[in-house]
């Protein structure tokens, strides 16, 4: 069993890897929105050093790493979703349903895949060249880069069980569009993609900190920057992230079930 | 037949003919949309929130600072102002250009070339989504609210007052010559829509912003290669009677027409190349 949501995962970054010229413009996008987000931070923390605990290097370190992870957390857009909504509008979700695999495993399976090749492939450039550029903080040895990488894992993941309770909307309205378009505003502003969430001021800051999409950048952003420590405050990091993904999981797999129960397959 | 598909594309290509073709398809794609009401609303609504997070992030940064690169509140919500409503007014009538790429890969297009009416209004109109209009109101509140601030602030006179309506019709001509050079570039770069993107909502992003915050190469390169700075940031520093950047003379804020002249020129000759070179993948 285990061996087949490998192969699925496997296939999911084959597949996304076979286009180069998408990735190759995906990451210039990334660079020039790098760039021009660098020197609105810089032209904050100059005049407010320390901002949201941050410094000018730290700002800097997280326009980047927003960048990056973009597409591996899908703060702008899961990345599947949109495939497997049309799937259920289409009815092809019938032949997914088929298969002798969970329909959350498959999916998510291949959503690992591609997530991992748009880190390589879109999130290690802009990470550089912003690094070069600007010269920001970098985590603390290989423990730290280690660190921030299982946080993007587990962003990653919760960010694709947001996106799939998102999609299983789907099988009610058949047109997602305007829930995809409510998720997507949700994710943009509460992630901390348009500024971090630490800056956010009060209730508000508290509030987004709180929500999930804080665990697809803040969360990451805040493990590489080594704000969490290195002992029980990265735990406890994880432990947001995990929260959020068993319950988010969960939730998926009860969509799921009821539309699998009542679901009326569109198509002849 | 790739050669008849061409000349079929080509017939009737004056501007009357285009704004003519353009304007019956739009018509009957807000027709369709309007079947929906309740959906065409929630749309409008998302669309005009969307951007307004946007402002959102200028307003959260402003409670924390009183004055970003040496610009007041006020000054650069004019900038905000002035590029978003441009930008909205440009992705409103062009933003189904971004669906070329796709159109090229499955074949799509040539439906369109098949049609004896002219072959960018159609791709242009194509889907027409008048909830792109939130986005315009967007920009338009945050324009009048900066002007109501700046009310005093500002030396108004005949040249200045005009100045706002002026930069902000040519600011959206200049977005759509960058839109149609982003589409005319998928003839080749069938996967690259995404280049376009950093230039049209990489640009309008840029332009909220004061000049001065930005590193001069960078300035010089939106005034003199992408000559973005021309939709807002020339003429606007003018209004707000400031010095231009990067060694401009001053007189460069009247230019904003006759460049959007030129880049229309420009990405009308790159369409012609676009379409001349296309070969449809179909069998």
């Amino acid at each position: 069993m285990l061996r087949l949501y490998a192969t699925v995962a496997a296939g999911g970054f084959r597949r996304h890897s076979t286009y180069r010229v998408a990735t190759l413009a995906g990451l210039f996008t990334n660079t020039v929105f790098g760039f021009v987000l660098s020197y609105t931070y810089i032209a904050l923390w100059a005049e407010r050093p320390a901002l949201g605990g941050y410094s000018m290097a730290d700002a800097l370190a997280y326009v980047w790493i927003g960048q990056a992870l973009i597409t591996v957390c899908g703060m702008m857009g899961g990345g599947f979703e949109d495939e497997l909504i049309e799937r259920i509008r289409t009815g092809d979700i019938a032949v997914d349903l088929y298969r002798p695999a969970d329909l959350q495993g498959w999916w998510c399976a291949a959503n690992a895949g591609r997530a991992a090749y748009q880190l390589l492939g879109r999130g290690a450039v802009p990470l550089l060249i912003g690094a070069v550029a600007f010269g920001f903080t970098l985590p603390a040895g290989p423990a730290g880069w280690a660190a921030f990488l299982l946080a993007v894992a587990l962003g990653s993941f919760v960010s694709f069980a947001l996106w799939y309770l998102v999609a299983m909307s789907a099988f009610w309205l058949l047109d997602g569009q305007g829930v995809v378009q409510v998720a997507w505003l949700a994710g943009l502003f509460f992630s901390g993609m348009l500024l971090p969430l630490n800056v956010f001021p009060g209730a508000l800051g508290e509030l987004a900190r709180a929500l999930p999409w804080a665990a697809l950048l803040q969360v990451p952003a805040d493990v590489y920057l080594g704000r969490y420590g290195d002992g029980w405050g990265l735990v406890r990091a994880y432990g947001f992230q995990l929260g959020w993904l068993a319950l988010l999981l969960a939730a998926g797999r009860a969509a799921q079930a009821a539309a699998t129960r009542k679901v009326v397959v569109q198509g002849g | 037949m790739a050669e008849r598909l061409r000349t079929a594309g080509a017939h009737g290509s004056g501007a009357v003919e285009v704004l003519r073709t353009y304007r019956l398809v739009a018509a009957m794609w807000i027709r369709s949309t309007m079947t929906y009401r309740a959906s065409f609303a929630l749309t409008l609504v998302t669309s005009f929130c969307v951007t307004f997070f946007d402002f959102v992030v200028i307003l959260l940064m402003f409670g924390q600072v009183q004055g970003l690169g040496g610009f007041s509140f006020a000054e650069v919500a004019f900038l905000y102002g002035t590029t978003g409503t441009a930008f909205g007014l440009a992705d409103l009538a062009l933003g189904s250009l971004q669906r070329m790429g796709r159109r090229i890969r499955d074949g799509s297009l040539d439906v369109f070339l098949l049609r004896p009416v002219p072959l960018l209004a159609q791709v242009a109109a194509d889907k027409f989504a008048l909830r792109r209009l939130g986005r315009v109101l967007q920009g338009l509140m945050v324009l009048m609210w900066s002007l109501v601030l700046l009310r005093h602030e500002v030396a108004w006179s005949w040249g200045t007052a005009l100045m706002v309506p002026a930069m902000v019709a040519c600011g959206a001509v200049i977005f759509m010559a960058v839109m149609v050079l982003g589409a005319s570039a998928q003839f080749w770069l069938q996967d690259a829509a995404e280049v376009a993107n950093s230039f049209t909502y990489g640009g309008n992003t840029l332009l909220q912003y004061p000049p001065t915050i930005f590193a001069q190469d960078l300035v010089k390169g939106v005034v003199f290669v992408v000559p973005l700075a021309f939709v807002n940031w020339l003429p606007a520093l003018y209004v707000l009677g400031r010095p231009a950047p990067a060694g401009v003379p001053s007189w460069a804020a009247f230019a904003s027409p006759l460049v959007a002249l030129v880049c229309c020129a420009v990405a009308g000759l790159a369409w012609r190349a676009g379409v001349r070179s296309y070969r449809s993948t179909g069998s």
